[in-house]
């Protein structure tokens, strides 16, 4: 196949960007979409010019670390997949193919493709734990975890943290991958304790970043490659209400 | 001068010697602890864990990983499950069981001691994992589920679906997050370790890159703890993630670390297969698979019909003639060869002949598609993703791929390296797998190492050394800040004509051509000539584009790859002077008559060590005795 790709290249945050048309030729396929960004990435290198510079690393769809705007879709086109899992079968010949950033004011771009989702770990620190220091541990078995709780735990708990519902979403919003965390630890008895406190508490960080508010658009949903459901924002929200009903301080 | 190899291992029976070590180790007193700084390299469960704990006990943490978030660590990829001696089965589990698992699995090259300690460790993992919230598969009844995996023939691993991994890391992650937010964790992405600095014989910071602004910076402390992972892709093509890299620990041994057993690489059976020249890395399909999954390729060469016109009684289901006992589950080491040998035999499948089938028909019939998808359903995904294939319908097409390295620096009973304060956890260290490790052991082995061992031994370490105040003004961390500005420099004034890449595919091809799943005397001499040569041409016709002071990323990879081009060869030495087969070193001039491993023990039972002797020369093999107590020597048979 033959491509025509325009890619945002920026090379550095405080210097202003544009769209790059770079022919990409010999694709197949069988090829994951990064393996296309590496081959075109051979040749400006082989030519001279300045690689692309995009963040990967375990190419197999968990570690999170890739995330590209296709076609102004967060991860392209395939549903409940990462940029990485993304073939070259899901193009065809002689497609023009737009590569962006993820576009949030909270992802500053680093360089060319590259933004810094640090804010990401900020609401984590914040709240998204349970306090169990090494050691103290009871036996594993001695509470009961009903199933389905576990179940439904994992469906939240499988976030990447990748940021795609952040760029999807057109408040650029990280209600999805907050909420999913809220949602994973509260569901387990484990994670009871500091339910109400969590929710201020990482609200608060949310609300402190460069993020906006969520509007229900449900962006956020159809772009996460671990389908995680907007229903976690519903939770999120009560948890955060009951929060200053109870009286919780943070 | 050769290395010093005190294992200090604790007197006592084996049952006692953790126990009773952790009493006669010395403690630091809680208020001294945040006077004392820990360097951390890595965030992955071994670097994680140790960095939440060590914090969480008082000591002042800095931590560092190369990825934008510690939570991206590769630990994030293990599928499968971690393994725990908890016998919640009741089917004849046992510490000891695990521990004789563990030893014999790894065909009887690792430090029984060690051994037993992590298997006595692995019931607090789970504890430990449990009350951080990490979503553990549950019985209806609410208990904790388990499977099997390769290797045991009892049901002791725990799992998340197929991202065990993923959920035990964020578990130390978000303990991690909780540390930082304290103030007792120090956290740097995005920066990569470039040098280990030694004073007075003792490891006393490193020198990193900022990987956003180029800028090199020293960091001090009392004790170091690498937990780096492994190096497996010095060939390239592996399961591993792409920027795991051997430089950390490279450094290390060129400061003073011993590197054990490096040629002890595992290739796990079950990947998808080769596509294409452009193929970046390969991917894992999880042990777990075979616990339901049966492998077979045609009994006749050649066979050019699809699986589905393939009848039954012309089809061989080699593991399962080969190892009735354990059949589909034969460990790692061994399905990988059995498959190699099909393939060899012409029997292989797929286009390129170099595949076998993992076909899931039967189970389906069994147990119905929905508990099939219950069970593997995001696996099966995501070789959808990659290969156009339905595996509900049709069976997988798997290969073996280069997966984990058992070999790493070496360390002592208190994860030590052969450097005073330098210690090394999880995959980057030698010490539990022997020449092969079993399935969802990793797991089990970051995480004791990181949560309940480092955390210890670091104490006992500060407190019976004098430790002098060190800055970073002091001489060596100049001159080696120095070193990294020269290094980079050249780097950079090379540009030849050759891609990084293309020099680290074209190692990658060596490597598993020559020291792959099975090497000969002749291959590892020609690799010996070839790697030199490779190297050579590196160094003269690299083209490392851009400049040091920004985010670059082919000048990152250029040092990696410089590394393992070195790591490589000592790869290849380890293996030619290895005379003998064991685990996932398989030499073909030693074998059985069925073509099984075939030990030496009477002159390999022993940790190779190997020291570094300077540049140019070759490096100094030096012996740690392997005494096996309790695990008798004996052929290991899966049959």
């Amino acid at each position: 196949m033959k491509l025509t790709l325009q890619v945002w290249r920026q090379a550095g945050p405080d210097v202003a960007g544009k769209l790059v048309k770079y022919e990409a030729k010999d694709v197949k396929p069988e090829m994951s979409f990064l393996e296309m960004l590496d081959v075109v990435n051979e040749r400006l290198t082989e030519n001279g010019d300045v690689p692309i510079a995009f963040d990967h690393d375990c190419r197999e769809g968990i570690c999170g670390m890739c995330g590209l705007m296709i076609n102004g879709v967060a991860h392209g086109p395939m549903k409940g997949t990462a940029t990485c899992q993304l073939h070259m079968r899901s193009f065809k010949e002689g497609d023009t193919i737009y590569i962006e950033p993820w576009r949030a004011k909270g992802f500053p771009v680093i360089r060319d493709l590259t933004v810094d989702r640090s804010a990401l770990d900020r609401i984590i620190s914040a709240g998204g734990f349970i306090t169990s220091n090494t050691g103290g541990a009871e036996d594993a078995n001695s509470i009961l975890v009903p199933k389905e709780s576990v179940e439904h735990a994992m469906d939240a708990a499988a976030c990447i943290g990748c940021g795609a519902c952040i760029a999807a979403c057109p408040n650029a919003s990280a209600s999805l991958f907050t909420a999913a965390k809220i949602t994973h630890l509260g569901l387990l008895p484990q994670g009871q304790p500091e339910r109400y406190r969590r929710a201020l508490k990482m609200v608060a960080q949310m609300e402190l970043e460069d993020f906006g508010s969520c509007t229900l658009h449900g962006e956020c949903q159809e772009a996460c490659p671990k389908e995680i459901s907007i229903d976690t924002i519903t939770r999120m929200n009560r948890d955060f209400i009951r929060a200053g009903v109870i009286g919780t301080r943070p | 001068m050769t290395m010093r190899l005190d294992a200090h291992i604790p007197a006592g029976p084996i049952g006692e010697k953790w126990n009773r070590h952790r009493f006669e180790m010395k403690l630091v007193n809680p208020a001294n602890k945040r006077k004392h700084t820990i360097i951390v390299v890595g965030s992955g469960l071994a670097g994680g864990a140790a960095a939440a704990t060590m914090s969480e006990l008082g000591y002042n943490v800095k931590c560092f990983c190369f990825q934008d978030s510690p939570r991206r660590a590769h630990s994030i990829a293990a599928q499968g499950g971690i393994n725990a001696a908890k016998n919640y089965q009741n089917d004849g589990d046992s510490i000891y069981r695990l521990f004789y698992d563990t030893v014999k699995g790894g065909d009887f090259r690792s430090r029984e001691a060690n051994v037993y300690r992590l298997a006595e460790l692995s019931v607090n993992i789970i504890d430990q994992c449990v009350a951080q919230g990490v979503p553990f598969a549950r019985e209806y009844g609410g208990l904790l589920a388990n499977r099997s995996f390769g290797g045991a023939q009892v049901s002791r691993t725990f799992y998340a679906r197929g991202q065990t991994g993923q959920q035990l890391l964020l578990g130390a992650y978000q303990a991690l997050e909780r540390q930082i937010a304290r103030g007792g964790v120090k956290m740097y992405p995005r920066t990569e370790m470039l040098d280990l600095v030694v004073i007075d014989g003792k490891a006393r910071g490193i020198i990193t890159r900022d990987l956003i602004s180029g800028a090199i910076e020293s960091h001090a402390a009392d004790a170091v703890v690498l937990a780096t992972g492994g190096y497996g892709n010095v060939y390239y093509l592996s399961t591993n993630a792409q920027g795991c890299n051997a430089t950390a620990i490279w450094r290390a041994y060129k400061r003073g670390a011993g590197f054990a057993n490096p040629c002890f690489t595992q290739i796990h059976p079950t990947c998808i297969p080769v596509h294409g020249d452009y193929q970046s890395k390969l991917t894992l399909m999880s042990e777990s698979l075979r616990n339901d999954g049966r492998v077979w390729v045609p009994k006749t060469k050649g066979d050019q019909r699809s699986a589905s016109e393939i009848p039954d009684n012309e089809r061989d289901y080699f593991l399962e003639r080969k190892y009735p006992s354990f059949g589909n589950l034969a460990p790692r080491d061994i399905a990988s060869r059995a498959a190699k040998e099909v393939c060899d035999e012409g029997r292989g499948v797929g286009e390129t002949g170099l595949g076998v089938y993992l076909d899931f028909a039967d189970a389906i019939k069994r147990l119905g598609e929905p508990v099939i998808r219950e069970r593997y359903g995001n696996l099966f995904e995501m070789y959808e993703r990659i290969t156009d294939e339905n595996p509900y319908r049709v069976p997988m097409r798997i290969f073996p791929a280069v997966h984990y390295t058992m070999g790493g620096l070496w360390v002592d009973y208190n994860l030590m390296g052969t450097v005073d304060g330098l210690h090394i956890t999880g995959e980057a260290n030698f010490s539990d797998h022997g020449a092969n490790r079993l399935g969802a052991s990793a797991l089990m082995q970051g995480l004791a190492d990181g949560y309940f061992i480092i955390p210890n031994t670091i104490g006992h370490y500060i407190a019976g050394h004098k430790l002098e105040k060190v800055d970073t003004s002091h001489a060596a961390f100049k001159s080696a800040e120095q070193a990294i500005a020269e290094r980079t420099k050249r780097f950079l004034s090379i540009r030849g004509k050759r891609t990084v890449a293309s020099f680290h595919r074209e190692l990658g091809r060596i490597m598993w051509e020559y020291c792959g799943m099975a090497r000969n005397e002749q291959g590892l001499k020609t690799a010996l000539q070839e790697i030199p040569r490779l190297r050579e041409e590196f160094w003269r016709d690299v083209n490392v584009p851009g400049s040091a002071v920004e985010l670059n990323q082919a000048l990152e990879r250029a040092g990696r790859v410089a590394d393992f081009l070195e790591l490589g060869e000592l790869m290849c030495i380890d293996a030619l002077h290895r005379n003998e087969s064991c685990g996932g070193h398989f030499r073909e001039e030693f074998q059985t008559q069925d073509g099984e491993a075939l030990r030496d023990d009477e002159h390999f039972t022993y940790v190779a060590v190997w020291q570094y002797a300077g540049e140019g020369k070759q490096p100094i093999l030096n012996k740690e005795p392997l005494v096996f107590e309790h695990v008798k020597l004996s052929q290991r048979s899966y049959k």
